[in-house]
């Protein structure tokens, strides 16, 4: 039987101190029972001498110092995992959500989960094709990337996520997938919008679902991205899957962890966020990824949105410096009507060179991918020359450059929500739109492909 | 010695009692699990202790015994080729120990105490040594001939007996006669990270060190000794330039550290290495590589510790006498890793959360880099260069831990995200960027490359600024405001920037330029400028610029940086070119006018 103490001293915010513990310990799971017989859960944050400092995940509203129960449950919090999680819905605890019968555990695994030695790492390196040209042509996917989407209110990541999670595919491979889904304080109606969109689909029945919605407590999000990525890893690592994982949203979470830190009256670091964000982050971020001499892989697509679409706000930029790349949804291509409004310049695929070429996609793909890049940016400089002096001001080249980067926009990143281009479409367009440019200014790319692949090219 | 008690966790911080024996910066061993940490603060017999490993299930009652010795790593064969956690463990010992997962209380000593070297002695019966002496090599690598040396702490002394063969580096091979009677020599020593390792003389540093990147070579050197920095914001190319320089720098041992950074990117260095050869023997890179790996979701206290891991490894090498690359990536991340535990110690803080001290640790790092002589008897000359990335948030270089590290360090290699954007890489800003040791370099360089080289690279840098002022009335009126002499001016300034500037890593010929192609790049594109300015100055008002612009040979310029090494012949042939082309478009000129 497990002692139970009815020593709470303090309530803060999400934080009560409980005082006279024998053998608690560090990040141990705890439970609060209320007099009406509810159950919520806790974890340790702190042990100093015989006072525990615990951390309620469903908030503290309605708990009384005098009446409130608590056990130590000498465990970490543990998710029970088996085969039959697939196609079902859990909380943000991972109880299920969905009026199922509970999992019948093959195992139970902590949460935290460990560090992936990087002597085990196998390096990415099989392109995903995700059928949007501007992410398989110019920021590539590769199997065990975190690819985050960075992204602002109003703007349609979910979109982009849930056409992403439908046809993405590695070429010439019939292999076992999974789509692992973890909510985290988004709204009802997004979540209901990736899950009739895996209903309409079929992906729901190779599909692990976590929902923590807006009006659930917000502490419980800081366990949802963990429940996520242990579901994955035991997808993946012992059961051979491909799993991809979609995070939404990491902005709600990193607000949880905010709120923590605040109660606990920590030194905040920029923006009120605390010092360890970067660490914190990092210990969900770099569970993606490939294991030698393993078949499953996970790869991350972290949604966040920016607040104020700034770039340089905490949570992307210290996600950014863990990311292996973004995905850049700009609000002016959204306004300009196209979809999906991927901003290619900063958008980055770190992993895209051992992903792409001979074999892989075709020869003259990183040719072709820096030279679309350096052609778009010099296009959108003439664009910007010309809004100040007038399209007469451009020389005859930039009159070029300036065509092409608009063409670019409409034609290549331009694209239904449901077509599903192949890389040989995407690359094929791009030397359509090389066609626009005089020959010597295309000097990105080896002359073999210009003779082997460039249209003939109209005399003018 | 008593055992102390846990009294407090709270994340990486342990407080425990009963600990009044220990000295600051003692290693201890937590828990039964045998967690290793360092004592950071004591307060009476209560000692704050920092947990390199995962301190969850930790709780107050649990023993801390103190081992009484400071941190530190091992030296000795075995180093080379190999990687490490943040506190020397080996990651391939814990895999094959415990598999994929890093987990906990895992024991690992550095070097293996199996594995035998073939040790060569240099000295024999008889005679005389001092601290630093070289007693006999083992060849490491094919690459690093290991000097196996007298410890610092040993006093001079006769050698009694050296032995020959195939050791262990616990095993004696040498015995020494000394005042303090005799003293056995083992291929392994063991030095404290905290301390910097000594040496007899610091100097000025001279050489460049030849990165074999155009930008870096040609306009911001770092000099065999010097430090440099890399701040700019996330995917400015930070860790690839860091790659890069790890890859082809003309050092002799490179220690690579990735502090906080992604799994991925040590183990694309992993794999990496091995395939790749050093321009120079031929042999693969791993050959001369030490890699530290303390990834972003390893602990965040042996983060603190991998930065003075690495350089203590670094300077052991350079005692020998060798030049050696330190690339640290990214000191922000060990910056953080001080914040944390400065705020779980409840310090007051300074500017951003960080601690006071910020500045003296980061100067105290950087400073362990420099041209020495060495201990020993013949005044070996060793070199730690030290390159350290630096990651400002939001790419604000007015953040505390770029101060302080621009304060020290004398190469400033700045990244800029617009020019990432354009795909420009290296993205490193020609206007902001600085390095103080050109003068001291040059005239290594004359002597290499010629007076001309120092003329052009002049030059070179002067068509960039005036590209920056001329752009800047471009923006203002259009470039037809501007004088033929000054849209030429555009034109190589442009020419530089995408022809020579722009270097593509993942090309096979471009990833690496040595210096005598530095030269031949440049000069053709100078040349270019200078017949083009010939004609332009003649005042043949009526020739059409953009035609000058498009001559075909400009084409051959740009295509330069893909003409192997061996093939450099072939510029040659680019320069009389460039009179042919520019001669005949003037003579059609001149018919014109006629």
């Amino acid at each position: 039987m497990l002692k139970e103490y009815k020593t709470v001293a303090e309530i803060a915010g999400p934080l009560m101190l409980v005082e006279n513990v024998e053998g608690v310990s560090y990040k141990e799971l705890t439970e609060i029972e209320l007099p009406g017989g509810e159950i919520r859960r806790g974890q340790v944050l702190e042990v100093n001498g015989d006072k525990a400092l615990v951390q309620v995940f469903e908030g503290s509203s309605g708990i009384n110092i005098r009446a409130a129960k608590i056990r130590f449950l000498g465990k970490g919090i543990e998710l029970p995992v088996s085969l039959d999680i697939l196609g079902r819905v859990f909380d943000g605890m991972g109880r299920p959500r969905d009026k199922g019968p509970k999992i019948i555990p093959d195992k139970r695994l902590d949460i935290n989960g460990f560090p992936i030695n990087p002597y085990a790492r196998d390096y990415p390196s099989e392109f995903i094709q995700t059928g949007v040209s501007a992410i398989d042509g110019m920021n590539t996917m590769v199997r065990g990337q975190k690819l985050p989407i960075f992204s602002g209110s109003g703007l349609p990541h979910s979109r982009l996520a849930a056409q992403i999670a439908r046809q993405a595919k590695v070429l010439g491979t019939e292999t076992k997938f999974a789509v692992v889904f973890a909510a985290m304080g988004i709204t009802f109606e997004e979540a209901e919008y990736f899950i009739s969109d895996f209903r309409r689909t079929g992906a729901i029945e190779r599909a692990v679902l976590f929902i923590n919605l807006a009006d659930d407590p917000a502490i419980e999000r800081i366990a949802t991205p963990r429940m996520a990525l242990t579901a994955a890893e035991y997808l993946a690592f012992e059961q051979d899957m491909h799993v991809l994982v979609i995070l939404t949203d990491l902005t709600n979470y990193a607000e949880a962890l905010r709120e923590i830190s605040a109660a606990r009256k920590e030194v905040p670091g920029r923006r009120g966020y605390p010092g360890y964000l970067y660490t914190d982050l990092s210990s969900i971020y770099e569970r993606a990824g490939r294991i030698k001499g393993r078949k499953g892989s996970i790869t991350q697509l972290p949604i966040l949105t920016m607040p104020e679409d700034d770039k340089t706000h905490p949570i992307p930029d210290l996600s950014g410096y863990i990311t292996e790349g973004q995905i850049i949804v700009s609000r002016d291509l959204h306004r300009k009507g196209i979809y999906p409004p991927i901003d290619v310049l900063p958008s980055l695929s770190r992993l895209k060179d051992k992903g792409i070429g001979a074999g892989k996609t075709r020869e003259d793909h990183a040719d072709t991918m820096n030279q679309l890049y350096a052609a778009y940016a010099r296009g959108k400089e003439a664009k910007e020359l010309a809004a100040i002096l007038g399209e007469a001001a451009l020389t005859e080249v930039d009159k070029k450059f300036s065509k092409f980067a608009d063409e670019f926009e409409f034609r290549y990143i331009q694209q239904g929500e449901e077509e599903d281009r192949t890389i040989e479409e995407t690359l094929n367009l791009g030397w359509e739109l090389f066609s626009l440019l005089p020959r010597a200014e295309l000097k990105r790319v080896r002359d073999a492909y210009i003779e082997k692949y460039l249209p003939a090219q109209k005399e003018d | 010695m008593g055992d102390g008690r846990i009294i407090k966790v709270s994340g990486p911080l342990v407080v425990a009692e009963n600990m009044g024996d220990a000295r600051m910066y003692d290693m201890v061993r937590v828990s039964d699990e045998g967690l290793l940490g360092e004592i950071i603060e004591i307060r009476g017999d209560r000692a704050s202790i920092q947990v390199y490993e995962e301190t969850g299930g930790l709780g107050p009652g649990a023993p801390v015994y103190n081992t009484g010795a400071p941190l530190s790593v091992e030296l000795g064969p075995g180093l080379i080729e190999a990687i490490f956690d943040g506190v020397q463990r080996p990651l391939d010992v814990i895999w094959k120990k415990v598999g994929d997962y890093i987990t906990r209380g895992i024991e690992a000593v550095a070097l293996d105490r199996e594995r035998k070297w073939a040790f060569v002695p240099r000295v024999k019966k008889g005679d005389l040594v001092q601290a630093g002496d070289v007693l006999g090599t083992v060849q490491e690598t094919t690459l690093v001939e290991h000097r196996i040396m007298v410890p610092p702490a040993v006093p001079s002394g006769k050698v009694a007996e050296v032995f020959s063969g195939e050791f262990t580096v616990t095993d004696v091979i040498a015995r020494l006669e000394t005042p303090n009677g005799v003293v056995d020599v083992t291929m392994l020593q063991k030095w404290p990270v905290r301390k910097g390792r000594p040496y007899k003389e610091k100097m000025g540093p001279y050489i460049p060190l030849i990165t074999g990147q155009r930008i870096l070579d040609t306009f911001f050197p770092v000099a065999k000794g010097g430090t440099a920095c890399i701040p700019g914001p996330f995917g400015s190319g930070k860790t690839v330039t860091q790659h890069q320089l790890a890859k082809w720098a003309d050092a002799e041992i490179v220690v690579y550290i990735g502090c906080g950074e992604r799994g991925n990117e040590m183990t694309d260095v992993l794999m990496e290495f091995p395939e790749l050869k050093d321009p120079k023997s031929g042999e693969p890179l791993m050959k001369r590589t030490v890699l530290i790996a303390n990834t972003s979701n390893m602990p965040v206290a042996a983060r603190e510790a991998s930065i003075y891991t690495g350089i203590t490894i670094a300077e052991y090498f350079r005692d020998m006498g060798y030049s050696v690359a330190l690339m640290a990536d990214s000191t922000s991340r060990w910056a953080e890793a001080l914040r944390e535990m400065s705020g779980r110690l409840e310090e007051m803080p300074g500017e951003e959360g960080y601690p006071a001290y910020l500045g003296s640790r980061v100067a105290e790092f950087y400073e362990r880099a420099g041209r020495t002589i060495n201990l020993g008897s013949d005044n070996r000359e060793g070199a730690l260069t030290v390159v350290g990335a630096v990651s400002p948030p939001g790419g604000d270089l007015s953040e505390p831990v770029t101060q302080a590290t621009l304060r020290i360090v004398k190469v400033f290699w700045s990244l800029d995200a617009s020019l990432a954007y354009r795909r420009h890489f290296p993205a490193i800003n020609w206007l902001l960027s600085y390095s103080l040791y050109q003068e001291n370099i040059d005239p290594y360089l004359r002597e290499l490359l010629g007076d001309k080289w120092i003329e052009m690279r002049r030059e070179g840098m002067r068509l960039l600024q005036e590209e920056a002022e001329l752009e800047e009335i471009v923006r203002l009126v259009g470039v037809d405001a501007l004088s033929a002499r000054e849209r030429l001016t555009l034109e190589t300034a442009k020419s530089i920037r995408e022809d020579f500037l722009h270097q593509n890593s993942f090309h096979e010929v471009d990833t690496y330029t040595s210096m005598h192609k530095q030269y031949r790049m440049m000069e053709l594109i100078l040349n270019f400028h200078h017949e083009a300015l010939k004609v332009v100055e003649k005042g043949e008002l009526d020739l059409d610029l953009e035609k000058l612009f498009a001559l075909p040979v400009r084409e051959r310029i740009a295509r330069a940086k893909y003409v192997p090494e061996e093939n450099l012949g072939e510029l040659d042939d680019v320069d009389n070119e460039i009179k042919k082309q520019i001669a005949e478009l003037s003579g059609e000129g001149g018919e014109a006018d006629a």
